[in-house]
């Protein structure tokens, strides 16, 4: 991949699993929980989170020298809340019934603690480009990792992915049942949980 | 440390042009989520009058419009009952071979944080639920938010709006599960825990558009012969 150069590769490719915004950093996870559910609203909030998070790194990469340093939280805010709300109208006018069953959360990005924090720590002090990587690098990371968890959770908790039937109906007939619990919230704690430690495990993460 | 003219300058551009932006999108969508939101009404009519037959089935846009100009005909009444041309409220009844399959009739009211809107739909002997939906609310997901769920709709339907002599009763959603020994159980419908005060909004609003609508289905009723 010579199209990046190896400090932009590394940019966009440590948020996936060294630090991952969720499963390193434990950011996001209200979210994570929430979405999670079923496998179509787990993509269409990753595609909302990167589309948000990389535009507004972007946006703020390129205001970072005009933005005043008293007001710069204010100003990331705007930035933030005026892009998921762009976001939501989107998805409000073109997949109705998704924005429904994301209800509240599409505008809680808002408060995601990733975007504000990758705008703040990396936005503020790179180059657009980089910042644009960074954004699309930590939205991926995040979004792996719920996508992830709602494999497991749709499989488990409703017998399909992506909507699609995947146990086979002489299963149930032979008295399997779905995992209620990986329906309601515990269950994706419990699921986050695991993905937390076998990824600490293969990495060897270490607390610092 | 920039002057205080150019922090309220700077802020001021922002805002104008963020807020140029936003509304620039919002009005050129407005059009297109609308259409969305009647489709998403349309859908939850004919939900609550059990079509299509089979739940499961998704439909596109224009076979709901289509489904609904084909099986629905809106009905306008009166404060008594009466199906006149401009009363104050309306009725969505099924048509099917043997006159009425069934009317809808909109209920709203609140819930605990928001307002809550949905379809209870009546079998045409006029007394039996035979659906409901609620397609619009804001209260917390996976606790009040429940109520639109399949699980908790279906407990509605085969239940009664009216006694063994004919007196209206509400449909009332108690705590916990509905006992088989419970002697009204036939107008009780389960709880959902976690969510006592959305149910409690939702037991007062329709039994206010039951009330509404009593004259209209008292009406059915007596054509029915009872």
């Amino acid at each position: 991949m010579s199209l990046l150069s190896k400090k932009s590769q590394q940019v966009l490719v440590d948020p996936l699993v060294h630090n991952n915004p969720i499963s390193s950093q434990i950011l996001g996870i209200c979210s994570a929980l929430a979405v999670t559910v079923k496998m179509d609203t787990a993509v269409v909030m990753t595609l909302a989170v990167m589309f948000v998070l990389s535009l507004s790194n972007t946006v703020i990469s390129l205001l970072r020298n005009y933005i005043p340093g008293r007001v710069r939280i204010i100003v990331q805010l705007t930035v933030i809340a005026s892009l998921v709300i762009f976001a939501d109208q989107i998805l409000r006018a073109y997949m109705y019934d998704i924005s429904k069953q994301l209800s509240v959360f599409v505008g809680l990005i808002i408060t995601n603690c990733i975007v504000m924090g990758r705008a703040e720590a990396f936005a503020m002090q790179n180059t657009p480009g980089k910042s644009f990587l960074d954004g699309l690098g930590n939205a991926l990371g995040y979004g792996s990792i719920l996508i992830l968890v709602s494999f497991f959770r749709e499989l488990l908790g409703s017998g399909s992915v992506l909507g699609f039937q995947m146990v086979p109906q002489a299963f149930y007939d032979l008295g399997y049942l779905n995992v209620g619990l990986m329906v309601l919230s515990p269950g994706a704690f419990i699921i986050l949980g695991l993905i937390i430690w076998v990824q600490r495990t293969v990495i060897k993460f270490e607390e610092v | 440390m920039r002057s205080n003219l150019y922090v309220i300058s700077f802020m001021s551009a922002i805002t104008v042009v963020l807020g140029l932006l936003l509304s620039v999108a919002a009005t050129s969508l407005a059009e297109r989520q609308e259409m969305n939101v009647q489709i998403d009404m349309k859908k939850n009519i004919l939900s609550s009058l059990n079509i299509p037959e089979d739940a499961s089935a998704k439909l596109t846009g224009d076979e709901i419009q289509t489904l609904f100009e084909e099986r629905i005909e809106e009905l306008s009444i009166d404060e008594k009952g009466n199906i006149v041309t401009d009363g104050a409220y309306s009725v969505f009844k099924k048509k099917s071979a043997e006159g009425a399959g069934g009317y809808a009739i909109p209920v709203s009211g609140k819930g605990l944080w928001s307002t809550v809107y949905g379809y209870l739909a009546i079998e045409p002997d006029g007394e039996t639920v035979k659906g409901i939906t609620f397609y619009k609310h804001g209260e917390t997901p996976g606790l009040g938010g429940e109520i639109d769920k399949e699980w908790f709709t279906s407990s509605f339907v085969g239940k009664k709006i009216v006694d063994v002599t004919g007196n209206p009763v509400a449909l009332e959603i108690i705590k916990g599960i509905v006992l088989p020994t419970d002697s009204e159980a036939f107008h009780r419908v389960d709880g959902i825990s976690g969510a006592t005060l959305t149910c409690k909004g939702v037991n007062q609003f329709l039994a206010k558009d039951l009330a509404i609508y009593e004259p209209f289905f008292k009406n059915i009723r007596y054509e029915g012969g009872k």
